[in-house]
């Protein structure tokens, strides 16, 4: 197989005997972003498939080894582009474990807070956009309708829909406004609903188990033998959620579970994105109650220099384990800033999904992995 | 063989250095001695120390869910030979990670199974994740 794409030899991939390739992407509507796959089929059965990516590379982690720490932040917003605030999280931990910073409860809060909303609207995402790729129009519709209202809420926070660059080394740009309590519980009721209706209209639906039971199932061990993490390790059997395993911020606090399930099929990593949106739902109730008036930032210089040293921190992110491994020579610029992107991992496995399914599971296989861009190609 | 281990007191890990030329080795007794366990790899990275120290580091990022114990592994190898053993014999999810190592800084991973450029546009020339490789003024692609 060449890269230029299509390739007419019939060879023996061992699987069985190629008789077409086909390359899916990487303009391609259910590809969720650039990504490229070349397929090799067997009449209508992928016998190998070979992914591409690189499409959307920006060089991000050297741009990190030229700019101050208050920079990055900007720059990380942009790595998995929906949900911007797990990402700035991951960041500023690192920052603030190298400088040994304590961060004030009350901004710790609004970070659980921001973070479990973004969360919630990556899933959403997920969900509207897993039922598009089956043909299910409608519970895409809805789902960026309460999309929305999370952006809004975010946009009122944080002056940005998607790119917020909020959370600061030491603590938060702003203390929230005086109604944001009232607004994020009402908005949590119009969610539950939300996520119920799109439960309701697709969890059990005849057609759509029918396209996702038994599909693209990896076991536990194999899965975590690739790296994947998140909701698609979860999925297999595996109950590794970084917020449990290794708390960080204040999640130690919270009382929630963590939903796993058994087949590792696409239905089981379907589902548990819908139970795990209920449960960020009842994290964000806890923080509410618990949160009290206080400072939000600690005292830091403008410019964070954080000792020579080096940190590895990760944080349980939409679609998995996000790392950061931050090496610094004492400058205010990092010499090595290396993030662990969970949808690259995640992708890694993708072969071993998708070899033995018809073509047509293709789209659902890929979709079921929750795959961004912005993050695998960084 | 030699092996040294010392613990980070800035990095809150143990940290071990192995020598290169054995990576693969130590990496399968980390994963399967059931003391260790390390089965899940969670970051392999290089670090360019070629400035100073004519050397890069290969740094992995060890996990065992198990015993819940974590650990760094890191391994130096010269810049002007930049090659060791591969580790997707021990963890496959080492492969996208030393294909992405192999772009940018041009490590060369002994035994990998295919070690095709990944994110970089093919026929892109130099390293671009190596500290000598200018962030600006270079060919436009």
């Amino acid at each position: 197989m060449t890269d230029s794409g299509i390739t007419t030899n019939v060879i023996d991939k061992g699987q069985g005997l190629a008789d077409m390739f086909i390359n899916m992407g990487p303009q391609h509507p259910a590809t969720h972003g650039v990504f490229r796959m070349e397929l090799a089929l067997d009449s209508e059965l992928i016998v190998d498939a070979t992914p591409h990516i690189g499409y959307l590379h920006r060089g991000s982690e050297k741009l990190f080894e030229h700019e101050i720490y208050s920079q990055i932040i900007t720059l990380f917003d942009r790595l998995d582009y929906i949900s911007n605030f797990n990402n700035e999280l991951g960041l500023v931990m690192a920052v603030e474990k190298l400088m040994d910073l304590e961060v004030p409860d009350r901004a710790e809060y609004i970070r659980v807070i921001l973070c479990e909303l973004n969360r919630i609207a990556s899933h959403l995402i997920f969900i509207g956009t897993f039922a598009l790729d089956m043909g299910a129009l409608t519970p895409s519709l809805y789902n960026f309708r309460d999309r929305e209202k999370i952006l809004t809420l975010f946009e009122a926070t944080s002056g940005a829909r998607m790119m917020h660059n909020f959370f600061r080394v030491g603590g938060v740009k702003q203390d929230v406004i005086k109604e944001f309590p009232a607004q994020v519980a009402t908005l949590l009721d119009e969610l539950e609903a939300g996520i119920d209706d799109a439960d309701k209209m697709l969890s059990l639906g005849e057609v759509f188990v029918e396209r996702t039971r038994g599909i693209g199932v990896i076991d536990g061990d194999v899965a975590l033998d690739w790296g994947v993490s998140g909701a698609t390790l979860r999925a297999s059997g595996v109950p590794y959620d970084v917020r449990v395993e290794d708390p960080y911020s204040v999640y130690d606090r919270f009382d929630f579970g963590v939903p796993v399930g058994s087949a590792g099929d696409c239905w089981d990593r379907y589902y548990l994105r819908v139970l795990e949106a209920r449960e960020s739902i009842k994290i964000i109730r806890q923080a509410l109650e618990q949160m009290e008036p206080g400072p939000i930032q600690t005292k830091v210089r403008a410019i964070a220099r954080p000792p020579k040293g080096e940190v590895y921190v990760h944080a349980e992110n939409p679609r998995g384990d996000f790392g950061v491994y931050l090496v610094s020579e004492g400058a205010e610029s990092p010499y090595r800033l290396k993030v662990r992107p969970p949808s690259f991992c995640n992708l890694m496995a993708l072969r071993d999904l998708l070899v033995g399914h018809y073509i047509a599971d293709s789209v659902v296989i890929l979709g079921s992995l929750d795959i961004v861009l912005g993050e695998v190609d960084r | 063989m030699p092996f040294e281990i010392d613990i980070g007191a800035d990095l809150d890990e143990v940290v071990c250095r192995a020598p290169a030329s054995h990576i693969d080795e130590i990496a399968s007794i980390l994963k399967s001695d059931e003391r260790t366990s390390f089965k899940y790899l969670r970051l392999l990275c290089v670090v360019d120390y070629e400035e100073e120290e004519a050397a890069f580091d290969v740094v992995y990022h060890l996990y065992s869910l198990e015993h819940q114990h974590k650990m760094v592994l890191k391994a130096r190898i010269l810049a002007a030979d930049p090659r060791l053993p591969t580790v997707t014999t021990v963890w496959r999810g080492a492969d996208w990670y030393e294909r992405e190592m192999h772009d940018l800084f041009g490590v060369e991973f002994l035994g990998h199974p295919d070690l095709r450029t990944l994110i970089l546009p093919d026929g892109f020339e130099g390293f671009p994740g190596r500290k000598s490789f200018p962030l600006h003024d270079y060919d436009e692609f």
